[in-house]
């Protein structure tokens, strides 16, 4: 008899496991681009946007396509799970139910970044604006850590529901209004060329939110998914 | 011989719908026990219960000596389970999803035990096959693989002639026989009583929320299981008052 899977393990074999399944199936990335790719083209073609305009709605523009393409990805990453009972075959497993949940973030969080690393681009080509810099970049990793890190809790609860497509949008949202004003203001910022230093503020506002979230779904995933 | 599972007053509501009253079951080492009953008795709640996936509301439950909730990973550890579903990736190939489950049981070196669990269940040929692209039965078959991967001391299984024919089932019972063979724990739902008969060592009748009936199989009367099972079912109701009270 093993001893209990070490939560090292644990996690990088479920990261693993993701990786391999969206590899195959390409349902989650490929779901999530069109999506994203969507709703840039119809921002684009339904504001009509002088050069001034376009900077000051385009951290908004990337956040809430960022966050829509998100939400499908994060239903779609735990229906996996709960349509041929694999949720089930996770939680049997005598390992610690948190490198599950963290697992499943993880790979989250990847797909999260493949997204925005393709957006970006075609953003920037789209509206004519390079909107790529490293100050952006860190934005985007804190915010999508800490909507991750929410959404993949949350998601978890919604699975369980009938209605859960409809479901996670309706709890998630409300949550994470403080890291889109967070992630929105810092974007904006920095692509208006604003000193590091006068955007502290909303970062250490974006890292407040990741840790709490992260601690909070640590302490509370085990009795979510529990009957 | 030693108690391995142990239940007493087992108490489980839906709300407050009481699905177990008061159950009290137990299970030796090697026995290989079917659970019958008719549908909505409480059979797959049981054994949730068992398998760590529900919490019961009141009651003790004591597996291999550990006791739930308090020490569910350790029962963890020496529980198979085999539900309606197959708990598999139908996008990792089998030999990949055994390889997954041997991971998260903690498996080290798994590479011989996976061949081992895919040479017993037939599946070698299919290894590198995608999950989804195989049958109810050779999806149920690696699903018994996944179950039994980690050499549990108690396999649970629920309904899992569900879907099959007549070969996928045979194949099944031959795998189960050589589990039962090694002396493991069986407990397995199931409403195939002609099937039951020839594989479990002793009958349990789950109806109305708890045991109403137990029987070896060599203390099955001369009429056979399906007659037995249907005396039990008909005195049902008497056997709820006497438990009531």
């Amino acid at each position: 008899m093993q001893a209990k899977t070490s939560f090292i393990k644990a996690l990088s074999a479920v990261i693993w496991k993701d990786l391999m399944t969206e590899l195959r199936s390409k349902e989650l990335i490929s779901g999530m681009l069109v999506f994203s790719l969507l709703v840039i083209f119809i921002f684009n073609f339904s504001l009509e946007m002088d050069a001034r305009t376009r900077n000051s709605v385009t951290a908004g523009v990337i956040w809430v396509t960022l966050i829509f393409a998100g939400t499908i990805g994060l239903n779609r990453s735990m229906a996996v799970e709960k349509d041929r009972g694999c949720l089930d075959g996770l939680l049997l497993a005598p390992v610690d139910r948190t490198a599950i949940y963290f697992g499943k973030s993880i790979a989250n969080l990847i797909f999260m970044l493949i997204v925005a690393a393709i957006i970006l681009p075609v953003y920037s080509l789209l509206y004519n604006n390079n909107v790529i810099s490293l100050g952006l970049i860190l934005v985007i990793l804190l915010g999508s850590e800490g909507y991750v890190a929410v959404g993949t809790l949350l998601s978890s609860m919604a699975v369980q529901a009938r209605t859960r497509d409809i479901l996670l949008p309706i709890l998630l949202f409300p949550v994470i209004i403080p890291i889109l004003i967070a992630a929105v203001k810092a974007s904006n910022g920095f692509l208006n060329g604003v000193p590091f230093n006068e955007l502290m503020t909303w970062i250490y506002l974006l890292i407040a939110y990741d840790v709490i979230f992260t601690s909070v779904a640590f302490m509370v995933f085990d009795a979510i998914v529990e009957e | 011989m030693s108690a391995i599972i142990e239940v007493h007053n087992l108490i489980k509501r839906y709300g407050h719908k009481p699905v177990l009253k008061k159950l009290d079951f137990s299970a030796n080492q090697g026995e290989f026990v079917a659970l019958l009953g008719p549908n909505g008795a409480g059979k797959t709640t049981f054994l949730r219960i068992l398998s760590t996936l529900a919490k019961p509301n009141f009651g003790s439950v004591t597996i291999s000596g550990f006791q739930l909730p308090n020490q569910s990973a350790h029962i963890r550890q020496r529980l198979g389970v085999v539900s309606h579903q197959p708990l598999l990736y139908g996008d990792l190939s089998a030999e990949e999803n055994l390889k997954f489950f041997s991971r998260l049981y903690g498996l080290h070196p798994a590479k011989d035990r996976i061949a081992e669990i895919l040479k017993l269940i037939g599946l070698e040929k299919r290894k590198f096959d995608l999950v989804r692209t195989y049958s109810r039965g050779m999806q149920q078959r690696l699903a018994i693989g996944r179950a039994i991967l980690h050499d549990p001391e108690v396999l649970l299984l629920d309904e899992p002639h569900t879907g099959l024919d007549q070969d996928a089932s045979n194949i099944l019972d031959g795998i189960l026989n050589q589990v039962a063979m090694r002396g493991r724990t069986v407990v397995m739902t199931s409403h195939d009583l002609g099937r039951v008969a020839n594989l479990a060592s002793r009958f349990d009748v789950l109806t109305r929320g708890f045991i109403q009936a137990s029987i070896n199989i060599k203390d099955l009367p001369k009429h056979g299981l399906l007659e037995y099972y249907q005396d039990v079912l008909a005195n049902s109701d008497e056997k709820v008052k006497a438990h009531a009270s």
